[in-house]
């Protein structure tokens, strides 16, 4: 139904002409406060507060880099280094490392059931960042760039961006890096330049009509890659934290507004 | 082949030693990217490195490779390109659309062994009647018109599906022949989607 609806409206969308820019748009609107996204946001407050795992503690010790407990804004300065951990981390690797380090979960535990099956229901990890995010909502995005760490992260991601590899030769750039392009009818972001930069961080996590879920900014840049016909790249890995700066970075000014509603 | 490659190399260690001094070098970039990544499927670890024509290509807008390391990639990706023995370009365009329509294929998520399709709809513009097209590419609608333009048209359209770098050192277009993605039997097909009088991108 979801389908069909979306495609008749697409159809319209074009033929009208009007936002052909951003045929979702509309489609967003109906939807208005409904975004199912809040259910996760719901739940994921819960969820952060409640004594959990082997050591049955909330994430009130956690610091997402504001300081112990603290969410407001902290999703809009994400990724940064973290001298607890010696290492730049974006939310996702955040919320692992305290839950692995506060609460007593199993890394790999929690690293192999990251994202949700289709059709499933949200995972932890979902949930906690689409909580997360939501409470970054109207705050400019200020992913810092203070310490060498960062910048090198920053440098690093980058390159990645640029660098092409794999059978079909492909980069993020092969894609991403001119104004108003389409795969199929999907329109894809400049992500070499502020806007289309802004345009992408500000809205992920994003609630996917598509899958019917929440997803996140790592399974975005995780599902890029498949498509890019490369391996799998791993949770919280350095490339992935990389590229979510590089990103960030080049986002730094825009307004926060996630979990947004996604195609 | 060793010298050009060697010269291939040097200038582009020297692009990359004047475009990012310090801070994320391309080593620092390889040792992060080769711990990031996990085996999947059909997809291994060996995916992860680069031809010299990928490494030439990795540059960021304005540092584009200099024109002669250009002209040597464009030179070497038509020495490689395989023709058809007997002059046989046009297969049968209708399985040409359904190659065009098919994006499945070397996705670590998609089955190692069944046919593979060319996905040109994800950037391209084909048939009139398909509207979900890409526009990564130019517009194919009426390319026969085109190559009839050019008295070497057919052979190099055959020459772009194999390994458009022939023409644009680094163009984005997968090398659906040189790198195995396409068989020899596939492109035909596309061959006459593409150039076919009867077919819907030329009607």
């Amino acid at each position: 139904m979801h389908r069909l609806g979306l495609a008749w409206l697409l159809l319209a969308m074009l033929g009208s002409g009007a936002r052909a820019d951003d045929p979702f748009a509309s489609y967003r609107e109906l939807f208005g406060d409904d975004n199912p996204a809040e259910l996760a946001v719901a739940k994921g407050q819960e969820l952060w507060a409640a004594p959990r795992g082997p050591q049955g503690v909330s994430l009130a010790a956690c610091d997402l880099g504001l300081g112990p407990g603290v969410v407001a804004g902290a999703y809009a300065a994400l990724p940064r280094y973290f001298a607890d951990a010696g290492a730049v981390m974006d939310l996702e690797s955040r919320l692992l490392h305290c839950m692995v380090t506060i609460q007593g979960f199993s890394r790999d535990e929690l690293a192999a059931h990251a994202f949700s099956e289709r059709g499933a229901s949200q995972t932890d990890l979902e949930i906690l960042v689409a909580y997360v995010a939501s409470q970054s909502r109207g705050a400019p995005v200020d992913v810092p760039q203070s310490v060498r760490e960062e910048r090198e992260s920053y440098a690093r991601g980058r390159r990645l961006f640029y660098r092409r590899s794999g059978p079909y030769d492909f980069a993020c750039a092969s894609c991403h890096s001119l104004d108003h392009r389409r795969i199929r009818l999907q329109e894809l972001p400049n992500l070499t330049g502020e806007e289309g930069a802004r345009s992408a961080f500000t809205h992920w996590p994003a609630y996917r009509i598509s899958q019917g879920a929440v997803r996140t900014m790592q399974w975005r840049m995780a599902d890029c890659v498949r498509q890019q016909r490369l391996p799998e790249l791993v949770l919280g890995s350095q490339a992935s934290v990389d590229l979510i700066t590089y990103l960030g970075v080049l986002a730094r000014g825009g307004a926060m507004d996630a979990p947004s509603l996604r195609r | 082949m060793r010298a050009r490659h060697f010269a291939v190399w040097t200038l582009l260690v020297l692009a990359a030693c004047a475009a990012a001094p310090g801070a994320g070098d391309s080593s620092q970039t390889e040792e992060a990217l080769r711990a990031s990544f996990r085996a999947r499927g059909q997809a291994g670890l060996d995916r992860l490195q680069q031809t010299p024509l990928q490494r030439a290509c990795s540059l960021a807008p304005g540092q584009d490779p200099p024109g002669e390391v250009r002209k040597r990639l464009e030179q070497d990706a038509l020495e490689r390109v395989q023709f058809p023995p007997d002059e046989h370009w046009l297969g049968d365009w209708r399985r040409g659309e359904k190659i065009a329509q098919s994006g499945v294929g070397l996705q670590f998520s998609d089955p190692p062994d069944g046919a593979r399709g060319g996905n040109c709809y994800a950037c391209h513009q084909l048939s009139g009647s398909e509207i979900a097209f890409g526009t990564i590419g130019p517009s194919l609608y009426r390319y026969r018109e085109r190559a009839e333009r050019n008295p070497d048209g057919v052979r190099r359209t055959w020459i772009r599906i194999w390994n458009a770098h022939a023409f644009n050192a680094c163009s984005t277009m997968p090398r659906f022949g040189d790198a195995g993605i396409l068989t020899a039997d596939q492109i035909r097909d596309l061959m006459a989607l593409l150039l076919d009088p009867q077919s819907p991108v030329n009607r």
